[in-house]
């Protein structure tokens, strides 16, 4: 019995064609060889041509002076002597600060628009359809200069609101948003100090809270006393150190103020512009999360006796993020990128005064071209790359 | 079988890619003159320099230039086709090929020409210039500490006006648009108290102004602008064709030849109007063109002074004397190398 069943060939040696494995490993060479053949004569042929018209080539460039000025630097010291790695700062400054802005604010106004187009409220309803119809079906550009137009033409000019000379506190004018720099004196870093000693008491009584909740079901008004702390303490701080906060007035001299904060008036019909847009994309995302959630888990909360707001934020919105975060990021990405149409209206965005001014002026369009996109690429990755945690943070956990 | 795809496509790009190169240097002229035409850069309307007119035919000196072109290479001012840029895209548009001239009251500057392409000459001599609105009461640009400033990006004004403002110790700030309409647009709507660019712009653009005559231009010229037409570097005999089409037009109105008597004038005998004429000699064709280029180029499109009146002149909207324009026979600074 035992020896018929001892009957194996040998198998004969195969040719490595015939081994799936191996194959596969000779056509991934193959692809590598090719790719890379591809790289080499894409760069061979920019530097030889390059080369071929006089084109300078390297990021010397970056250190040399730009020569011109930036209408706002935001948290950069700039003026015409500074170089142009500088102007790239100023660029990405801005750029940043219109895409953050941007993306908070058109989160919370599509929110509240995602949720009224559900209301049971006819005229809130219809009202949040017209706003997510007209804006998401007009092109951005257009909204953009609609809106620049719309800050800039109906403002009367600095010199019909002020004569030379006045001290000014707050003033909006066509020239911009202006109100009076707030300097901060001695003692005020107790203010600061007090402002994070009650964002750690919150979380301590956010923690005993959930504890005594769980222990008790009794609840814990949070919110409140977290409100009351993080804006209470920092007050009582402030005034404890003798109120160390005095105002620079912005001083009108023959054109315009000068001094003071202002926020441009480009700014804000970017803002606006992309917020707006953005923001109707965002309602209709929030709307499909929400109707995602199956009505039966409603009605369950009801059955439970879960008030109708707590029905909302505790049951239908947390299932509701795992369907709206994933086009959500999209749309943070969108209007990241969309910010360099910023380049219309005279904003001084990356793409406006590092991809266009400083362009023109050096000519260096290989290095210039590289370092934007990479900059794009970069928040764009780092945008998704949070967004993808965030998304994994609140999935719907399985057991 | 994926796999055989992408190699086949990799190869097949990378194929396309080795095959395109470089249209390499001097070879300019055989290329246009297998397109048939010249690609000529403009601005994207500059009343009196390059701007379509009602009908969208192009017209201003700088259209003249590279009609005159046309006619230097093909006997026909048509043979051109214009393409709109804006001061930014300008430098990059010629030295990627995209077009063979630029003709785009470009300021002739040491760093543009060595960075960009070979200024060919100068075809309008300016200089950068302010206009404020009546109302503010200014009468000198030295009064101008704190005002804000339109202009445009990626011009050589925009340096200039932060040049002009550091040395006299003035602060300004600049908006800086990419195109002059919205220069305009935004100096009409009150955003600036001053809009700068060159005395021929402020001219031009003045005229677009919702009430032209409440603003007036300060006298203080802050700059030499000389703008002139460029051409790529590294093609010689391209460049001479762009250089000697500007000087037969200058050197035409210098001998008195115009559109309307150089038929009459091939028979002058006048050995230099024989010489620029074609009639006697072989200077175009040590150019690779015709030896009556530059009578091609009177009959199209006519002398400097014709293209000049016809655009910028004192019977055009922009209402420009000759100033620094005339030749230098009549008190300007216009003078052409001679031809022979």
């Amino acid at each position: 019995m035992s020896e018929s069943i001892n009957t194996q060939k040998e198998v004969p040696e195969l040719g490595f064609w015939r081994d799936p494995a191996k194959r596969a490993w000779v056509w991934q060479g193959l692809v590598i060889a090719a790719l890379a053949l591809l790289i080499y004569i894409v760069v061979d042929n920019t530097v030889t041509n390059m080369a071929a018209r006089g084109l300078a080539s390297g990021f010397g460039f970056l250190n040399t002076s730009s020569g011109f000025g930036i209408i706002t630097h935001p948290f950069v010291d700039y003026a015409e002597t500074s170089d142009y790695f500088t102007v790239f700062l100023v660029g990405l400054v801005n750029t940043l600060m219109v895409a953050i802005i941007g993306c908070i604010l058109a989160l919370a106004l599509g929110f509240v628009v995602g949720i009224a187009r559900l209301s049971s409220n006819w005229l809130v309803r219809k009202v949040a359809t017209f706003y997510v119809e007209l804006f998401r079906n007009l092109p951005l550009l257009l909204q953009i200069l609609f809106w620049y137009g719309a800050v800039l033409k109906p403002l009367p000019g600095p010199r019909e609101l002020h004569t030379a000379g006045d001290s000014v506190f707050f003033s909006v004018n066509n020239r911009g948003v202006i109100f009076a720099e707030p300097i901060t004196g001695d003692g005020f870093e107790m203010v600061w100090y007090a402002f994070f000693a009650a964002i750690v008491l919150t979380l301590i009584v956010r923690y005993f809270a959930r504890i005594r909740q769980m222990r008790t079901g009794a609840q814990f008004p949070v919110f409140l006393t977290g409100l009351g702390l993080i804006i209470g303490l920092p007050l009582i701080a402030f005034f404890a150190a003798g109120s160390p906060l005095s105002f620079a007035p912005a001083e009108m001299s023959r054109f315009a103020l000068s001094g003071g904060v202002t926020i441009i008036p480009e700014l804000v019909a970017l803002l606006f512009a992309l917020v707006i847009y953005t923001a109707a994309f965002i309602a209709e995302i929030v709307r499909a999360g929400i109707q995602a959630v199956s009505h039966g888990q409603t009605e369950a909360a009801s059955a439970l006796g879960i008030k109708p707001n707590h029905r909302m934020r505790l049951v239908v919105v947390p299932q509701a993020m795992r369907v709206i975060v994933p086009p959500l990021t999209s749309q943070f990405l969108n209007l990241t990128k969309n910010s360099s149409l910023a380049t219309a209206i005279a904003y001084p965005d990356l793409f406006a005064v590092f991809a266009g001014t400083t362009l023109n002026q050096t000519g260096q369009a290989v290095e210039i071209m590289a370092m934007t996109l990479g900059v794009y690429l970069t928040l764009s990755l780092l945008t998704s790359g949070f967004m993808n945690w965030y998304n994994s943070r609140i999935k719907l956990v399985e057991r | 079988m994926h796999n055989f795809k992408s190699i086949a496509t990799a190869a097949a790009i990378a194929g396309s890619l080795a095959a395109t190169g470089v249209a390499s240097a001097d070879e300019t002229l055989d290329a246009v003159k297998g397109n048939g035409s010249i690609q000529c850069g403009v601005s994207q309307g500059l009343p009196g320099f390059s701007n379509p007119d009602d009908e969208g035919n192009w017209t201003g000196i700088d259209v003249d230039f590279c009609r005159a072109m046309a006619a230097a290479v093909f006997g026909d001012p048509e043979a051109v086709k214009f393409t709109p840029l804006s001061a930014k895209v300008r430098f990059t548009a010629l030295t990627s090929g995209e077009i063979d001239v630029l003709a785009r009251n470009t300021t002739w500057t040491m760093s543009r020409d060595s960075d960009f392409g070979e200024f060919v000459g100068v075809n309008y001599y300016d200089g950068q210039g302010f206009m404020v609105p009546k109302s503010l009461g200014v009468a000198s640009a030295t009064e101008l500490s704190g005002a804000a400033v339109c202009t445009n990006t990626g011009t050589t004004t925009e340096l200039n006006v932060a040049d002009y403002f550091r040395a006299q110790g003035m602060d300004y700030t600049v908006v800086a648009f990419e195109k002059a309409d919205e220069v305009v647009a935004a100096y009409d709507a009150g955003r600036c108290d001053v809009y700068t660019t060159d005395r021929s712009g402020l001219a031009a653009q003045r005229t677009k102004l919702s009430a032209p005559d409440d603003h007036m231009v300060l006298p203080e010229i802050i700059s030499k602008e000389p703008l002139g037409p460029l051409v790529r570097h590294g093609d010689a005999q391209w460049g001479d064709i762009a250089r000697w089409t500007l000087n037969c037009m200058i050197n035409a109105e210098e001998m008195g030849v115009s559109s309307e008597n150089v038929e009459d004038m091939k028979g002058s005998d006048d050995p230099g109007i024989q010489r620029l004429l074609g009639v006697d000699g072989d200077l175009g064709s040590k150019i690779g063109l015709d030896n009556g280029f530059c009578a091609n180029i009177v009959a199209a499109v006519g002398n400097y002074a014709e293209s000049y009146n016809r655009n910028v002149g004192p019977d055009t909207p922009l209402q420009l004397d000759r100033g620094l324009n005339a030749l230098w026979s009549d008190g300007g600074v216009l003078y052409a190398a001679p031809m022979r």
